[in-house]
């Protein structure tokens, strides 16, 4: 009796792979960051540039999906390049370098990425490792959400209904975590998951801002998902203020 | 043949008691572990037909909350609501469970464990600790089995079939370690189901009692024994299967991967090389202990006794040479499909002689229509309708459209729950006497075979005309065709036919249970049956037989002539001349 | 109960339904010679008082007759089916007229390259729709199949065509539609979650119809 148990839990233990270790840990984590006081007061703001046209959109056919396509005026397109007056959205900004040691505190935002007409709301954000993320779905009609990370452990769920919602811990920082449906193959996310706080993805306006530091020099990188990344450096000075601004330029 | 060899283990013959743990937890007694393996088979059955209940659900109340399934994870029914990945594991783990974990250890490791020393006059398996531990190894692989609906990623969700490439890379599935859970337990499983075919084996070819000769064996025998040949033959094939899709989870080789060099189909062929042997090993058991069954219940000899074993070692013959049939449109080169088209139309012939036979053993007989028997005749009614609805997918033409149908969803079960189940429900009902000395009570088995017989119809045939309409299977939502919304009548129909076929069986459990406690004290022979089992007490003594018996006769020796009684025990001395020549009608 | 297979709208769709007929005659006549035999018995050789079966080991004559049956019946089957069959499968029987295309599957989408208004795929004016297959009435197509990530099956149940996609092959199907209109692919092989999703269209247009469409769709892409 006591040979066969032994068999059983070596097989479990083999079959299960590091996956209960990884939520296991990644609970704990998040309960102590959750009490944590912010390191400092200051804060970083910021500006994503862009010189030159950008480039046009790819059209979305979405006839099959008349739900979906209902929602857009017009021809819907993939938002891969948001312009508006020479500012650019959708740039992942994180500090990588010049932070004191940790443990961090949480975000206070919870992350949420969230399916409506087709596509992802919004399509570019950060997580810290450990943070829940939580997936909804607004479309009455199913999608499949497919992480393909090369760190972290990949999952491929659906969400067939809407108003359904799941979560999802990452516990590698990782630049960045696509995410992807592959019933509507041009829907795609991208989840930057950092194992500090301090991250922030540009707005329409092409503004973002990182608070919560005390002063100090930072490094800093932007990813944009067509145009790459981009390295920066800041000072937030005694008064608690530091600026910095990144340009991209249109590719020919 | 005068001498029987006696299994090592003497002293536990000699009558003395054993403690509990080795009488009936760690026991070399092939009747325990028979026990013990229809216990066991009897509880994944039930969680088979539980996730059949679900899929059916699912089925006619596509994306509807399932009462009472809210308590399910948010993994698998958030809000009761079934998800897509949940639905496809339950599709996989239903065949997976109903098909290794039910009906195959139900067939051949109930019966081939219970029956094949009894019937042959022999005290005990050949290999009784091998024989134990076929059990206990059976049991750890069903754990096993069970635990992948506990892990991150869900249980295996690649059909039973597990179909590469699908099943060996998580990224297309989201399946992690339930495939890996899944594959380990089949090659654990495969493991006791050869030590027992090895066992069975020795047993029959070296125990047999003097004067049971290859032509007196009882069809039941006969077909367990071709069963293990067949076992021993093609578990092998699917463990190695198994173990090469576990190397690619794993320590990443490329047997089925094509983007290493691997081939897709590699894995259809060598799962169908095993898995077509493996349709006969559910039913070559069954077949045997109905023809048992109904000879019994025509109170005649089998109709054509040889033309029987014939017709079972050419159905295992021709087992190995028709695994094609399931792959006509997956791209294997299509002048493959001829061959395999004829072969397996040719595999109709055995078929068709053993029902025409069957008949003919009920013909001019004097038929008592006792719950075993219902359920036997049951079996050939069923079976048949499996047979002829095989025809159609034969074909290789009409194949094409009917195939990965409802089609071949309704021809699966009318051969696997028609035949195989109805068979067992007669083996159980038939020899639960023998096997708990009470008797199972006859009024509630045949309210229950009645209510299964109508509600097996009533699901299953209507499925044939999903199929005709071209209804896949493995669907979750039918309703995101436009051509499949009009059947969704039918579907709800099938469904509520199936949840009172489910809600039947708990007549049997109940008779089950309750006749073990309460029934009625068996008799040495409640049947009247000739089989060397009855001439012992119910349930028979550790050992088996007094002496070693001495067998007269063929085990069919019904009503004949000059005998008092109609059955005459296969170990009763001669009492007139019985005319054995087949061929040739013995007129009363 | 429904027997009756729907409509076919394609050339060969016939031939396999005829197959059918042909399959659900002789095995609906085994159906009821064996399920009207077996309750003919079991009413009549029912037990009796005072009647004792009769004894018999069976008849050679018994068993010739119901092995040479069915053995005829499944020859004379199978050499029905074997013409249809090559007819439809046979590596040599893609008609040389056929009009190519291009179809990946990959989870859960149908990605089919349309040969554009030369008739030829691999060149320029190739075009790929998502989930969309439009086609001539009246002229054969071969579809060059072919799977991105695990196995697939190409499935039109009104064209009685049925292919399983296999990752690092590449299948042809190739059929003729009889009917214009618009008609439901499906996947039949299960390839994941999203299986019961992955459908498209097939639309089958009249052939100055659909050489206006493809003109039209060819410049659209070229802008």
């Amino acid at each position: 009796m006591r040979a066969a148990w032994l068999v059983i839990g070596t097989m479990t233990a083999v079959g299960c792979g590091g996956g209960g270790e990884q939520a296991a840990s990644g609970g704990g984590e998040s309960a102590t960051q959750a009490t944590l006081a912010p390191l400092g007061t200051g804060t970083i703001s910021g500006m994503v540039m862009f010189t030159g046209t950008a480039p046009a959109n790819p059209a979305i056919d979405m006839r099959e999906e008349p739900h979906c396509a209902a929602m857009y005026g017009g021809q819907p397109t993939d938002p891969v390049v948001v312009v508006k007056d020479g500012h650019l959205a959708n740039v992942f900004v994180r500090v990588t370098g010049g932070l004191p040691a940790g443990p961090y505190p949480r975000p206070a935002a919870a992350p949420k990425v969230d399916q409506v007409g087709c596509l992802y709301h919004p399509r570019v954000l950060g997580v810290m490792t450990g943070q829940a993320l939580t997936i909804a779905n607004s479309d009455s009609l199913l999608h499949n959400i497919k992480a393909v990370p090369t760190t972290n452990r990949g999952f491929n769920v659906s969400q067939p209904r809407a108003g359904m919602t799941r979560e999802h811990v990452f516990n590698q920082a990782e630049i960045m975590v696509p995410l992807e449906c592959n019933v509507h193959g041009w829907m795609k996310a991208y989840v930057g998951v950092v194992d500090h706080p301090y991250f922030a993805v540009s707005s329409e306006s092409g503004t973002f801002s990182i608070g919560g530091l005390p002063p100090g020099t930072y490094q800093l990188e932007a990813w944009h998902e067509r145009f790459g990344t981009k390295t920066g450096e800041v000072t937030i000075g005694a008064d608690g203020k530091g600026t910095v601004s990144f340009t991209y330029a249109a590719t020919s | 043949m005068t001498t029987v060899a006696h299994p090592s283990e003497h002293a536990t013959h000699a009558g003395h008691e054993l403690p509990f743990i080795r009488k009936y937890i760690f026991s070399t007694d092939h009747k325990i572990i028979g026990i013990q393996f229809l216990l066991m088979s009897l509880v994944f059955l039930f969680v088979g037909g539980l996730l059949a209940m679900l899929i059916r659900w699912q089925q006619a109340y596509p994306g509807a909350a399932i009462p009472g399934a809210a308590v399910l994870p948010e993994t698998m029914a958030p809000g009761g609501i079934l998800l897509p990945e949940f639905y496809n594991s339950l599709v996989t783990m239903h065949g997976t469970f109903m098909i290794f974990f039910a009906i195959m250890p139900l067939l051949v490791g109930v019966f081939g464990n219970y029956l094949i020393p009894l019937k042959i006059g022999a005290p005990d398996m050949a290999f009784p600790r091998i024989n134990m531990w076929s059990f206990w190894i059976a049991v750890p692989a069903g754990i096993l089995m069970l635990a992948g609906f506990f892990v991150e990623g869900g249980h295996a969700a690649a059909g039973w079939t597990s179909y590469a490439p699908l099943s060996a890379n998580p990224e297309f599935s989201g399946v992690y370690a339930g495939q890996k859970l899944w594959l380990l337990s089949i090659a654990i499983l495969g493991l006791s189901s050869i030590l027992g075919a090895t066992n069975y084996i020795t047993t029959v070819v070296n125990m047999r009692a003097p004067g049971m000769t290859w032509f007196r064996l009882p069809l039941s025998i006969w077909a367990l024994f071709i069963t293990a040949i067949l076992v021993l033959l093609a578990i092998p094939i699917l463990s190695g299967a198994a173990i090469m899709l576990f190397f690619d989870q794993t320590i990443g080789t490329h047997f089925f991967a094509p983007a290493g060099g691997g081939q897709p189909l590699l894995w259809q062929h060598l799962f169908w090389y095993f898995g077509h042997p493996e349709v006969y090993i559910l039913i070559l058991p069954a077949m045997g202990m109905v023809s048992d069954i109904i000879a019994n219940g025509s109170r005649k000899p089998i109709f054509g006794y040889h033309s029987m074993v014939y017709a079972i070692i050419a159905i295992a013959f021709l087992g190995w040479v028709v695994w094609g049939h399931h792959m006509f449109q997956s791209g294997m080169n299509p002048t493959l499909g001829m061959g395999f088209m004829i072969s397996t139309l040719l595999i109709a012939v055995p078929s068709a002689i053993k029902t025409f036979n069957w008949m003919g053993t009920m013909w001019q007989g004097s038929i008592r229509f006792h719950v075993p028997m219902l359920h036997a005749i049951s079996f050939v009614a069923m079976f048949v309708i499996g047979g002829l609805s095989g025809v159609f997918m034969a074909s290789t033409p009409v194949d094409i459209y009917i195939h990965d149908t409802y089609f071949i969803v309704a021809h699966i079960h009318y051969v696997l729950f028609g035949g195989s189940l109805f068979a067992l429900f007669a083996a159980i009902t038939f020899w639960y006497p023998k096997m708990f000395g009470r008797m199972m009570s006859p009024f509630w088995g045949k309210v229950h075979w009645l209510l299964t017989f109508v509600f097996f119809n009533l699901t299953f045939f209507p499925m044939h005309s999903l199929g005709v309409y071209g209804h896949m299977r493995r669907i979750y939502d039918p309703t995101q065709y436009e051509f499949l919304q009009p059947l969704m009548g039918l579907n709800k129909f099938i469904t509520v036919s199936a949840l009172l076929l489910f809600a039947s069986q708990a007549i049997f459990v109940v008779n089950f249970i309750s006749s073990w406690f309460r029934g009625a004290k068996a008799p040495d022979n409640p049947w009247e049956d000739n089989g060397l089992e009855w001439t012992v007490a119910s349930p028979p003594p550790h050992g088996n037989f007094a002496g070693v018996p001495t067998v007269h006769h063929g085990p069919y020796e019904f009503s004949a002539p000059g005998v008092a009684e109609d059955y005459l025990p296969q170990s009763s001395p001669a009492r007139t001349a019985v005319p054995r020549t087949e061929g040739r009608r013995a007129e009363p | 109960m429904q027997w009756i297979l729907p409509d076919g709208a394609s050339t060969f769709a016939g031939d396999i339904d005829f197959l059918y007929y042909v399959i659900l005659v002789i095995t609906g006549i085994a159906f009821l010679v064996v399920e009207l035999g077996l309750l003919w018995f079991a009413v009549k050789y029912r037990a009796r008082p005072g009647r004792r079966a009769t004894y018999t080991h069976g008849s050679l004559r018994a068993e010739i007759v119901w092995t040479a049956i069915p053995a005829v019946s499944v020859v004379v089957l199978g050499l029905m089916s074997g013409g249809v069959w090559n007819h439809v499968k046979g590596r040599d029987s893609v008609p040389a007229e056929a009009l190519p295309y291009r179809v990946l599957a990959r989870q859960f989408e149908w990605h089919v390259t349309h040969p554009g208004p030369d008739g030829q795929l691999d060149t320029p004016d190739d075009f790929t729709i998502r989930n969309q297959l439009h086609m001539p009435v009246d002229r054969p197509i071969v579809v060059h199949l072919a799977a991105e990530d695990v196995i697939h099956s190409f499935f039109v149940p009104a064209f009685r065509v049925k292919q399983d996609a296999v990752p690092g092959m590449e299948i042809p199907v190739w059929f003729e539609a009889t009917k214009a209109g618009r008609f439901e692919l499906a996947c039949a092989e299960l390839c994941g979650l999203g299986h019961y999703r992955m459908g498209a269209e097939v639309m089958v247009h009249a052939a100055d119809e659909f050489a206006s469409w493809t003109a039209a769709q060819a410049a659209a892409r070229t802008q």
